[in-house]
């Protein structure tokens, strides 16, 4: 298992150094970076020192490397357009942007695991059917429709619910939350709706194909023959059998989340990462850009890394096999 | 002697044997495709004739009139009596008139980005299952890395690649190509996968092995051999990814990093009716929004049909 886990890193850490080689070479070659810092009327000394400064004068391997230890070290530069450093920019928005994706995977797993299950458990069932058709619809919808479609009914017609921003956040350290206020908690609402609906109809189709598929096995008929309760065998046997794809595409739609956060942020003026993001692309905004795509690629790391470790947990078979192997 | 040239049919003949296909047969009992495609055909020809069917041509300042902003669908402006089926905007452009010219943009960027993502596909999926070997490794590896990172933030990261290296004066012309590049960058690895995997089935076959034997070049090969049929299952991703193309593009554009409002789209115009939602003026907005989901429904549930009609095993 070990060995595994050590594989896995050592792929994690290519990723990453492939990543970076592509954001360095956005912020080196895309526009010049010291036209970009000093502005038009820099003397030709202050740029040849800025240039001296940051390295650009070295070789392209050695000035990579400065790029990744600083990356490594948490200094992503300065933004062109703010004039701050980006690292302060991500500390700011990322707990925002967490919170709202972390919000939005969790309501996606906990009601497309349950929806799925029903859905399976009763084939033929008129709700069982409704939630089909649903999500065949919010499959098709575009996110940000979907967004402007609930500001209208909840907050312009219905006035429940705030239409845009965080509410009252509280500061913890340098995180800050909006679960702990009232108006935090109602700004929550509409935003994990709308970025969770799309991951919800997708697990909930999965977990639906993958029960009907689990209860036709010989196990499944076996352990009815035993007289075990239709409850225990549709949750113990079935259920904890589909849970392997499902923690996959889980997993592999974490990185989709917070993609589709930049849209959802959007709608509902969420001071986050990808509010961020796309302010940085309108002003091309080079160090912006590029961190954030390295805070994408770090995501998708970690969750393929957790998703790796998390089979172990789910499947016996698994560490079974990697002994026997040894 | 030379064998006999088969005789070419005849066009009324070539219908003929067209209407008497499965294809055409499934086609025919099928209510929603049928449906899909008149829903299609209709926003596809409106969209085309636009500037000889739109009440007004709705991005030429001089055509609007500021005293019929805000007028209600179906009512008449209070101060010219002037009737417009789906109401105006703040400025007094016809909300009929701005989808029609703006679904030419959408399904024009929809379109190209498409043809762009499937000749980049086709020949990359191509030159990978015909060679093999290294640059077949090679190819599919960046394959994989864009189909696992979602197609809305690759094509987020071209555009704003494509503007840092275009100088500002030329963005907002160079806006719908930049976007169209965009789109068709974030999504061709699908049509590589596809088509590598039915060139690895075709080069076997004999008839590529007597065409090598005949001494024509691997281009030649894969060009004219190859390339004629692995082309199926292209046709069947090409039009989902139609309808993908064109939400893409009206995400974009509703971001604010697509087209400029001169040359406004549907998701250009849903933000810009965004912001008339708080204060009651919802058909500025709902309009456009129709139009996209019918737009994008009907693509889509054609493209579900082609899929099952063209697949044998469903037959």
């Amino acid at each position: 298992m070990i060995a595994y886990i050590l594989r896995s890193l050592a792929q994690a850490v290519m990723v990453m150094l492939a990543v970076a080689l592509l954001a360095f070479s956005m912020f080196r070659f895309v526009g010049d970076p010291v036209a970009n810092m000093v502005g038009q009327e820099a003397s030709v000394k202050e740029r040849e020192e800025l240039a001296e400064r940051l390295g650009l004068n070295k070789p392209f391997p050695i000035q990579f490397a400065n790029y990744v230890t600083d990356m490594a070290r948490g200094e992503f530069g300065m933004s062109y357009r703010q004039g701050r450093p980006v690292a302060d920019l991500l500390r700011e928005r990322a707990p925002a942007t967490i919170e709202l994706a972390f919000l939005s995977s969790l309501f996606a797993l906990v009601f497309g695991i349950a929806l799925g299950v029903y859905a399976a458990i009763n084939r033929r069932g008129i709700l069982a059917n409704l939630a089909m058709s649903i999500s065949l619809i919010g499959v098709s919808l575009p996110t940000f429709l979907i967004g402007i479609g609930m500001i209208y009914l909840f907050a312009v017609e219905l006035r429940w619910l705030p239409s845009f921003g965080r509410g009252d956040v509280v500061r913890l350290g340098w995180w800050s939350t909006g679960l702990l206020t009232e108006s935090g908690r109602k700004s929550l609402i509409m935003p994990v709706l709308t970025l969770g609906l799309f991951q919800m109809t997708l697990i909930m189709r999965l977990v639906r194909a993958e029960m009907l598929e689990a209860l036709r096995t010989d196990y499944v008929k076996f352990a009815r023959a035993r007289g075990i309760p239709e409850r225990a065998i549709s949750f113990r046997h079935a259920l904890r059998n589909t849970m392997i794809p499902v923690v996959t595409i889980a997993g592999l739609q974490f990185g989709a989340v917070i993609a589709f956060a930049i849209v959802t942020e959007t709608v509902f003026q969420w001071p986050g990462l990808g509010a961020l993001f796309i302010q940085a692309v309108q002003y091309v905004d080079i160090p912006v850009m590029a961190a954030y795509l390295m805070f994408v690629a770090f995501v998708f790391v970690v969750v393929n890394l957790a998703v790796d470790l998390i089979y172990f947990a789910v499947d016996p078979r698994l560490r079974g096999t990697t002994v026997a192997a040894k | 002697m030379r064998a006999p040239t088969p005789t070419r049919a005849t066009f009324s003949e070539r219908l003929w044997k067209a209407w008497d296909s499965d294809v055409a047969y499934s086609f025919r009992h099928s209510p929603v495709a049928i449906l899909a495609t008149l829903v299609a055909l209709i926003l596809l020809l409106s969209a085309v004739l636009a500037p000889w069917i739109a009440p007004q041509n709705a991005f030429d300042a001089a055509s609007l009139n500021l005293m019929e902003g805000f007028t209600k669908p179906g009512e008449a402006s209070p101060i010219t009596g002037k009737v417009f089926w789906l109401g105006t905007d703040s400025q007094g452009r016809d909300v009929f008139s701005a989808i029609l010219y703006g679904s030419r943009i959408s399904l024009l960027v929809g379109f190209a980005s498409v043809i762009f993502s499937v000749a980049i596909g086709v020949s990359l999926g191509l030159l990978a299952g015909y060679t093999g070997g290294r640059t077949d490794a090679l190819i599919m590896r960046v394959a994989d890395i864009q189909l696992s990172f979602p197609a809305i933030l690759i094509a987020l990261l071209v555009f704003g690649v494509a503007r840092g290296l275009i100088a500002p004066q030329y963005h907002e012309q160079a806006a719908v190509a930049v976007l169209i590049v965009a789109i068709g960058l974030s999504n061709w690895a699908s049509y590589a996968r596809t088509v590598r995997g039915s060139t690895l089935v075709e080069k076997n076959k004999d008839y590529v092995m007597s065409a090598r034997v005949m001494g024509r070049s691997p281009l030649a090969i894969m060009g004219r051999h190859v390339l004629p049929n692995v082309t199926g299952p292209v046709l069947v991703i090409a039009t989902i990814n139609l309808a993908l193309a064109i939400i893409a593009e009206s995400t974009l554009s509703f971001l604010g990093v697509g087209v400029p409002p001169t040359q406004a789209s549907l998701g250009t115009l849903i933000r810009i009716g965004q912001q008339f939602l708080f204060s009651g003026e919802w058909w500025i907005l709902f309009y456009p929004a129709l139009d996209l989901v019918l737009l994008a429904l009907s693509i889509n549930l054609l493209g579900d049909w082609l899929r099952d009609a063209l697949n044998p095993k469903l037959r």
